[in-house]
This record gives structure tokens, C-alpha cells and sequence, in this order.
């Protein structure tokens, strides 16, 4: 039996040459990254082609999950913060249509690769910062220092903010793929139960029982590639919230 | 259940075997190159066409279905208000028309009354007047006739006296005995 981390394995389908030790190929991840996008084109480009005023089926799925995501960056970013629309936007259906694609069974999961979701993360942090800073200025800054406390107690306070600011990316990008690969990973060993105790002589009798469980598990699954995928999103226009308005 | 360790880890051995050195492969650093140009790609893509086309798209799509709701709405009122000033008008019309009509009908009833009082008037004027010289007549009729009965007892008793005793009386004579035998 395959080892549960073999539906990891990044494999080049198309070899194209290499930057200094690195391979560069079109791979599996590469693939499902653009039935990802293309899946997201046909939904929302070609799905509402006719513009109708009253929408079809495909429109209407087009415009909820617009909508959803513009609640959301007004929700949590503020009425300024839909200029950011189509950064969340994007970011949030590549996240979940990687996530939903990577519950086809033999599908290669895009974002259980931690250099994917911290180059997102990285995306979401340097917009932050570089958006805050021309805005704002060095006042951006003032994010890093509490209002209203006492200036030795600052001594204290700003490192601490400054930790927690650099730890947001890395906690952005590694709860996304963590779930996603431990996810898979349960998954998998969950279902290789089942084969191994088929093939366990007396142990047979007890192979519904990982059976029962897989079939839980991808129901969560399910659940946790949304989740995360909104999870993503909501914790990005909190930060970008934070650099259109820094002050506390 | 024993033996399922024992195969998980003999499939990350035979599989550590293989290419890529045995790293776990989201930590095999000489892949991250190539998934950093593809993300870039289809992610690059994926933003363009949401900046672009999508957002504003469906941005659009939603408000010319908010503004055209809200226009049906405003209009709907309009056209309500308009409809209620109509029955307003008419109402007030029709309440116009029917003072008018019983204003008409009052005075075409005050002109009837008036006319037929007038002709009963007249005619009543007209009968008493009759009335009165019939009276007159009557009395004239009467006095006359009465008169005439005189004279006709007289001659009845001048020729009754002259019948019984042969000698016809004289006509003065006769004429005084009438008159106080009639009003006596």
C-alpha cells in the first residue's frame, strides 16, 4: 500500500529545465492549480457572460459567492477595505477550489504545500505593510504601539506586538496547509485500515469501523476546506483592516 | 491492527527510497521554485481577471439590479400616489355633481310647486268669483220669483174673491192682503 504522504509528491509532467539545483516543470501541483483558476474563470467570467437581470443558475452561484466575499471584506475591513475586493476575492476561491479539488480522490492538493500558502500569506503581509505604509506613512507604525498605556510598560508592549504582527503570516499559512495535509494524511490511513484489517483474517470484522470513520472524516474534510478557505480570507481582511486604519 | 504500522512505516521507507532524497515532500526545497512560478501564473491570472472583469462585473450586475428594484419601487409609489389623487379627484367630482344635481332638482321642484300654486290660486280666484255671482244670481232668481209669487196671489185672490162674492175687489186692496198674509 502507497504511503500516506505519497499524494503529496510533487511530479513533473512536463520537464522544462532547471534553475540552478531546481527542477522546473509543469507539475501535478501546477495542474490542479490551473483547473483551480479555470473552474473560478468558467464560474465567474463565463458564467455571467449574459449579465442578466435575473440571474440563471450559475449567475446566481456566481453572485452569492461574490457576494459572500464582499460581506465579508466590508464586515471585517470596513467600507475602505473594497478596494481590497479582488486581492480577497481571489484569494479566497484559489484557497477553496484548491481545498474542494483536493477531496477528489487522486486529486493533488494545492494547498497542502506549505511554500503555497506562505507565498499567499507573504502576499497578504507585504500588501498590508507596503499599503499601510504609503498610506499612513510611519504613523503605520503606531500599530506596533498600544494607545493609552504607560511608557515604560512599552518597553514590554512593542515587542510583543511586533512578534505577534510577524507570527500572522506564519500562522496564516501554516494553519492552511497543516489541516489541509493532516487532513489527507488521516485520510488516508483511516481508509488504509480498512484494507489492512480486510486482509487481517478475524481482524475483517472490525473494518467497518475505520470505514465508519473515513466517511466522517471526508464529511469534516469537506467542512475544513471551506472553513479554512474562509478562515483565510476573514483573518486577511483583518489585516488589511489594520493597515487602513493602524491606529488601535 | 498490529501490522498497520508496520506497513505505513515500510511504505515511507520504500518510498524514501525513491527520488527527491526521501524528504517529506512539502519540505522538498527543490520543488518550491516551480511551484512558486506556476502559483504566480495562475494566481497572477486568476487576480487580472478578478480585478478586471469579475469584481466589477458582478459589482455591476448587483447594483443595476439594486437600482433597478429600487426605481420599480419608486415608481410603483409614484404611480400608487397618482392613483389615490385620481380617486381623490374623482370623489370630489362626483360629490360636486351630485350637490349640483340636487341644487337642480330642488329648484325645478321650488318652479313646479311655484307654478301650481299659482294656477290653483288662479283657479280658486276664479271659482269664488263664480261662486259669488251665482250667489248673486241666485238671490236675484229668488227675489224675483218671489215677487212674481206675489203678483200671482194676488190675481189668484182677486179672481177667488170675485168668484165667491161676485164683486172683484180692489187691486190695492187685494195686494195689502197678500203681502201680510205671506209675511205673517
Amino acid at each position: 500500500m502507497a504511503s500516506p504522504i505519497e499524494q503529496f509528491e510533487i511530479k513533473p509532467l512536463i520537464k522544462l529545465g532547471t534553475i540552478g539545483k531546481s527542477e522546473i516543470a509543469f507539475t501535478n501541483s501546477a495542474l490542479f492549480m490551473m483547473i483551480a483558476v479555470g473552474l473560478i474563470i468558467l464560474l465567474f467570467v463565463y458564467g455571467t457572460r449574459s449579465r442578466s437581470l435575473i440571474p440563471g443558475r450559475i449567475q446566481s452561484l456566481a453572485e452569492m459567492g461574490y457576494e459572500f466575499v464582499a460581506n465579508t471584506v466590508r464586515d471585517s475591513a470596513g467600507h475602505d477595505g473594497m478596494k481590497f475586493l479582488p486581492l480577497v476575492f481571489s484569494l479566497f476561491m484559489f484557497v477553496l477550489f484548491c481545498n474542494l479539488l483536493g477531496m477528489v480522490p487522486g486529486a493533488f492538493t494545492v494547498t497542502s504545500h506549505l511554500i503555497v500558502t506562505a507565498a499567499l500569506a507573504a502576499l497578504v503581509i507585504f500588501t498590508v505593510i507596503i499599503y499601510g505604509i504609503y498610506k499612513h506613512g510611519a504613523h503605520f507604525f503606531g500599530l506596533f504601539v498600544p494607545s493609552g498605556v504607560h511608557p515604560l510598560m512599552l518597553i514590554i508592549l512593542v515587542p510583543i506586538e511586533i512578534i505577534s504582527f510577524v507570527s500572522r503570516p506564519i500562522s496564516l499559512s501554516v494553519r492552511l496547509f497543516a489541516n489541509m495535509l493532516a487532513g489527507h494524511i488521516a485520510l488516508k490511513i483511516f481508509a488504509g485500515f480498512i484494507a489492512t484489517l480486510l486482509f487481517a483474517g478475524g481482524w475483517a470484522i472490525l473494518s467497518p469501523l475505520p470505514l465508519a470513520l473515513t466517511i466522517a472524516l471526508t464529511a469534516l474534510e469537506f467542512l475544513v476546506a471551506v472553513l479554512q478557505a474562509y478562515v483565510f480570507a476573514v483573518l486577511t481582511c483583518i489585516y488589511l483592516h489594520d493597515a487602513l486604519h493602524p491606529g488601535h | 491492527m498490529a501490522s498497520t504500522p508496520a506497513t505505513t512505516t515500510t511504505g515511507t521507507v520504500a518510498h524514501g527510497g525513491e527520488a527527491h532524497g526521501g524528504a517529506f515532500p512539502p519540505f522538498q526545497s527543490e520543488t518550491f521554485a516551480s511551484q512558486l512560478i506556476w502559483l504566480a501564473i495562475t494566481f497572477g491570472v486568476l487576480y487580472y481577471l478578478a480585478a478586471k472583469i469579475i469584481v466589477p462585473r458582478l459589482g455591476a450586475i448587483l447594483a443595476d439590479r439594486a437600482s433597478r428594484i429600487g426605481g420599480d419601487l419608486n415608481e410603483a409609489a409614484a404611480m400608487k400616489a397618482k392613483a389615490e389623487e385620481a380617486v381623490a379627484a374623482y370623489e370630489k367630482s362626483l360629490a360636486e355633481a351630485r350637490a349640483k344635481s340636487q341644487a337642480i332638482a330642488q329648484e325645478a321642484r321650488d318652479a313646479v310647486n311655484a307654478k301650481s300654486d299659482a294656477r290653483r290660486k288662479a283657479v280658486e280666484a276664479d271659482l269664488s268669483a263664480k261662486l259669488v255671482d251665482a250667489e248673486r244670481k241666485i238671490v236675484a232668481m229668488k227675489t224675483s220669483a218671489m215677487g212674481n209669487v206675489s203678483a200671482i196671489a194676488a190675481d189668484a185672490a182677486a179672481s177667488i174673491v170675485a168668484k165667491l162674492t161676485g164683486a172683484a175687489p180692489s187691486p190695492a186692496a187685494v195686494e195689502d192682503a197678500v203681502k201680510t198674509s205671506i209675511e205673517g
